[in-house]
């Protein structure tokens, strides 16, 4: 596989600025000026879970052509299962000091663990889940609704559906997942005080380095004959069915395999938040998500993490300083990129995208468009 | 299967949407290595009829065989293209972001699993199978442009060879003249006979001086059924040919 400038330098900026934050933070004191303070870090270590997201977004809206409003589901499932790992770790440190039972079942006057909550006492347990969880309710999902040729706004609706209905679920207490509170007050990962400042740094670099594999493996699938078949199936699913492909198969493959990249993502972002409860599965972020690939640029991968860092620094700023505006800035912002920049932020630096190639002789084929 | 044997077998074919009859009755018989233009007025059935043959309309009562003993009616589109039935569109479809050469690349026979497509890699064959159909369809000089650079006719051109490059017994084709300059025309005709040595075509088509071009038997069709069939002589001259194109 080859890598473009543009990929190399993303990997290089990622994966190096993760590491001299979480560097400057571990070695200078907290007086230096060249310090970078913990919040920066837990800050960062969001923002890239969040790129995650965006990539598996993009994944599957730029080169599939499935606009999904329902991407966050995904993500909120692996922190899900990432976050019941958690509360297993808090042991008899909660606030009831029940050594068996998270503080919340303890509340509700539960008096055993459900059978669903078994094994996640194990990480090795908790990451297959990270993955299945998505994963499988993604290849349920996408089996239905490809199979049925559900294309375009239905399945977009759909997908909102989705996760609307996860959101109802997740909120009732008798579900056994925390109710409208969730999951918090973390103690450990993997033994590691989640609080200190070492883990946070570390917990960055490993978010830096599943974002750089995602990219490369979303790099790879793109780029492969697989990839092409899939912009095949974007562009003119039909025809694609007449070479004798299944654009069914296509679909379902990157759907899954988009659902797991989120998952993983919303696993690395519970522990670097500290809390995971049903807002996450909230439409409006879902439909965040998509306007972070729409600003980044559609189909071009790296502007999907651009994108999303973009975005969230701009609401990080936003918020604090004018709070009650940023809807309306996120809206004018979604607009403004699709009047102006169709292809989003990367578009400004590329003459050709994936998307929509440029033609190299202008001129002379549109002379020969008018005699033929 | 041999010179003379039936290829392709359609008998009773009958397409109701809403009530509206496209296909009432249709029966035709293609002979292995033949190649038949379909003509008819708008609304006649012809496109209809390459629905049914392709898997993408299913019809009400009626049989389509191909071959000795394929039923046609119980594939999906994957299946019959599988099978060795390519379809060149009305309106040509080529993939317009990726090159002359991947639009090949994909169209050519091969395995379309996606655990096989992820980590495919071209050989050496495909290659030489992909430059000889560049040559074919005088494509070569523009191999490394987008398809969505192409002219109109080049677009037309690539639509047959990625047909060509699917290996299909049975090329089905509409309108493949449709909007080309009289040279293109004439260039296809040629195209489609050299294509006709190897492969059964069927061509569906408006332009009556390119079916003569062809010189092959013709079927006309006139309400979801077959009105005439024979040599093109014969049949512009049938009384009952000419009411249906000339109106009544």
């Amino acid at each position: 596989m080859k890598l473009d400038r543009a990929a190399i330098l993303t990997i290089v900026l990622v994966f190096g600025a993760a590491l001299v934050m979480a560097a400057l933070n571990q070695m200078t004191p907290p007086a230096s000026a060249m310090h970078v303070p913990t919040y920066v870090i837990a800050l960062a270590g969001k923002y890239l879970c969040f790129a995650m997201l965006a990539l598996a977004v993009d994944l599957v809206w730029g080169f599939a052509g499935i606009l999904s409003l329902g991407h966050a589901a995904f993500f909120a499932l692996g922190g899900y299962a990432m976050g019941m790992y958690l509360m297993r770790q808090i042991g008899d440190r909660g606030v009831y000091g029940n050594p068996n039972l998270p503080d919340f079942m303890v509340f509700l006057g539960w008096k055993q663990l459900p059978w669903y909550w078994h094994g996640f006492e194990w990480f090795g347990f908790a990451m297959l889940m990270v993955v299945l969880v998505p994963g499988v309710l993604a290849a349920v999902f996408g089996w239905l609704a490809f199979r049925s040729r559900v294309t375009g706004v239905y399945l977009s609706i759909i997908t909102q559906a989705l996760t609307y209905a996860l959101l109802l679920a997740f909120f009732r207490n008798d579900m056994g997942f925390g109710g409208n509170n969730g999951m918090t007050d973390f103690k450990a990962i993997l033994g590691f005080n989640i609080q200190a400042d070492s883990t946070r740094s570390a917990l960055l670099v490993i978010s830096a380095l599943f974002l750089c594999g995602q990219f490369l493996l979303a790099r790879f699938v793109v780029g492969s004959r697989f990839g092409k078949i899939l912009i095949a199936v974007r562009d003119t699913e039909s025809r694609t069915r007449f070479l004798g492909y299944r654009p069914e198969s296509y679909k379902l493959v990157v759907w899954v395999l988009s659902a797991v990249m989120a998952g993983i993502g919303g696993a690395l972002y519970v522990p670097q938040v500290g809390i995971i409860n049903p807002s996450e599965f909230a439409p409006g972020n879902s439909i965040e998500a998509v306007i972070w690939v729409a600003v980044g640029g559609r189909g071009t991968l790296v502007g999907a993490i651009l994108g999303a860092i973009l975005v969230n620094f701009g609401k990080t700023w936003f918020t604090s300083v004018l709070p009650e505006l940023w809807l309306y800035a996120l809206g004018a912002m979604f607009i403004l990129v699709t009047l102006f920049l169709p292809r989003g932020v990367v578009g400004l630096f590329r003459r050709r995208s994936r998307l929509e190639p440029e033609p190299e002789v202008p001129a002379a084929s549109a002379a020969q468009e008018v005699t033929g | 299967m041999s010179e003379g044997d039936t290829l392709l077998y359609l008998d009773g074919v009958t397409v109701t949407f809403d009530g509206f009859r496209a296909l009432n009755a249709l029966s035709l018989v293609l002979e292995q290595g033949e190649m038949r233009a379909v003509i008819g007025p708008n609304g006649a059935g012809k496109t209809t009829m390459m629905d049914v043959i392709t898997g993408k309309t299913r019809p009400d009562t009626g049989k389509v065989m191909f071959g000795k003993d394929t039923d046609l009616t119980r594939l999906d589109e994957p299946a019959i293209a599988s099978l060795g039935i390519g379809r060149k569109f009305q309106k040509p479809t080529v993939f317009e972001p990726h090159t002359v050469w991947d639009n090949l690349l994909l169209a050519l026979a091969g395995d379309r699993a996606p655990r096989f497509t992820l980590f495919a890699r071209q050989t050496a064959d495909e290659k030489r199978r992909i430059e000889q159909i560049l040559e074919t369809t005088r494509l070569t000089d523009v191999r490394h442009r987008a398809a969505a650079d192409l002219s109109h006719g080049q677009k037309q051109w690539l639509e047959i060879g990625m047909l060509l490059a699917q290996e299909p017994q049975l090329l089905l084709v509409d309108e493949p003249v449709a909007g080309m300059t009289d040279a293109e025309t004439e260039q296809t005709a040629v195209l489609l006979r050299e294509i006709n040595r190897t492969r059964s075509v069927v061509v569906v088509e408006h332009d009556m001086a390119f079916v003569r071009a062809l010189d092959v038997k013709v079927t006309v069709l006139n309400e979801g059924s077959v009105l005439a069939e024979g040599p093109i002589d014969l049949v512009s001259d049938d009384p009952k040919v000419i009411e249906v194109y000339l109106g009544r």
